[in-house]
């Protein structure tokens, strides 16, 4: 086993060196006057959550998706999404310290990394749909692009916070997020209209996930772009009730928790390791 | 006599992008500004997508040459706003963009509200290696997060495209 304590001081060791964790680095992170902290760093942990738990599951497709070209796609897609939840993480934890759980002493792990790796899922504050298993390729793509759409829409709708971090943050990603919809809308278009086996998966993966959009409480912007590429796919929009899904509140599925225990794994059992 | 201040920015221009070796920081437009105050010398930079992994090698590539050159206190420091665009990236960028096989990105989009593009983006570009036009998009994720990936239908060669964004 390493022995952490040695390695530290010693950045020859490590090909970035051990201090850039910070995705904020020199950013200035005070909290605007008007705007309560926690408030702020609990938004920005809901967003951080969402992106960082569908870019878990999103990781999960590398090296098994149905070709080389949608497996970097994929891989790209949550590279983009784990870059945004490293940012708002990052953003939470300045806002306010106090959300960050506590390590050992003299733990180098960042505050965003600590958001990450050291909460248990019922401290998780991600839509329930971002923790949804992959399923087939259809199921993938219906969630990306509804969870694509409805992100754009809000990140729009941010670009004008008064939070000058946050607002940067969306005016950044929804440029990424203009990428990923596209993606999926294509991909959607295509399996509707493919084989029958392709519509008949896209059209149970829209049933099974519909009822968790409800929890998105989309912006109109982001039904009526839904409505455009059901309207192209020939798709009726589903009428399956909404369900009653509180991952908000940290009520998640067991989907959350193994997808946790995996993810979370490396980095509790060294608490004091360097990366 | 030249000053600190142009001294820095002399070597910090001359640091190169980690994944795009035939390209300066500065000439991809994620070096943003460089100041010296009391003597540190102060850079900011800016990631050109949120997940970008090359932004530790790229401080610690600036940290290294600004040392070398005698600036014992570097400070690199992040820039979020205004996001990076493409647009950022200067000629002499694009042109030894195209000298290594890879096709320069065409003017980014105006702010406004993001419209669904149902159908791939119609790019006019041209293949890197052979200059014909007839060119297919093989995916809008290439091999790092701000290229494409396309192919020249003349001479069947695979090549990459910087996004627009």
């Amino acid at each position: 086993m390493i022995n952490d304590a040695e390695l530290l001081g010693n950045d020859a060791h490590w090909a970035f060196g051990t201090d850039f964790e910070d995705p904020l680095a020199g950013v200035d992170t005070t909290v605007p006057a008007g705007l309560d902290p926690a408030e702020l760093a609990r938004y920005c942990l809901m967003l951080g959550d969402d992106a960082l738990v569908l870019s878990q599951r999103l990781s999960e497709w590398c090296s098994r998706a149905p070709d080389l070209e949608v497996d970097i796609a994929l891989a790209n897609i949550a590279l983009d999404l784990l870059g945004q939840a490293r940012l708002l993480l990052a953003r939470a934890a300045a806002a306010d310290p106090s959300a960050v759980p506590v390590l050992p002493e003299g733990s180098p792990v960042p505050a965003e990394d600590a958001l990450a790796f050291f909460r248990d899922a019922g401290h998780f504050r991600n839509v329930v749909l971002a923790e949804a298993p992959n399923g087939d390729f259809a199921e993938t793509v219906t969630r990306l692009l509804m969870f694509s759409t409805w992100r754009l829409a809000e990140f729009e709708r941010l670009a004008t916070h008064p939070d000058a971090v946050l607002a940067a943050v969306a005016v950044k990603g929804r440029k990424e997020l203009a990428y990923h919809r596209d993606f999926a809308a294509r991909w959607f278009l295509t399996l509707a209209r493919g084989t029958q086996e392709s519509r008949r998966r896209v059209l149970n993966a829209l049933d099974a996930l519909w009822p968790l959009w409800a929890e998105l409480d989309a912006p109109a912007e982001a039904e009526g772009v839904l409505e455009q590429v059901f309207a192209a796919s020939q798709v009726d929009r589903p009428e399956s009730v909404p369900a009653a899904t509180r991952g908000r509140d940290g009520v998640h599925t067991d989907a959350l928790t193994e997808l946790l225990a995996d993810m979370q794994s490396v980095a509790r059992q060294h608490p004091r390791g360097l990366w | 006599m030249v000053s600190t201040l142009t001294r820095a920015r002399e070597a910090a221009a001359t640091v190169v992008d980690p994944e795009l070796p035939m390209l300066t920081l500065a000439d991809l437009g994620v070096l943003r500004d460089v100041a010296v105050t009391d003597g540190t010398v102060v850079v900011d930079i800016t990631p050109t997508y949120s997940g970008c992994p090359a932004m530790a090698t790229m401080r610690d590539d600036l940290v290294r040459t600004l040392r070398e050159q005698g600036f014992a206190d570097v400070q690199v420091r992040v820039a979020l706003s205004p996001a990076w665009t493409s647009d950022w990236i200067s000629e002499r960028g694009r042109a030894a963009l195209a000298d290594a096989g890879i096709s320069p990105p065409g003017p980014a989009r105006r702010d406004g509200p993001v419209l669904l593009a149902l159908a791939p983006a119609r790019r006019v570009l041209r293949c890197p290696r052979c200059a014909s036009d007839a060119v297919e998009l093989i995916s809008e994720f290439g091999s790092t997060a701000c290229k494409a990936l396309y192919r020249c239908r003349a001479c069947l060669e695979p090549f990459d495209h910087v996004k627009e964004i």
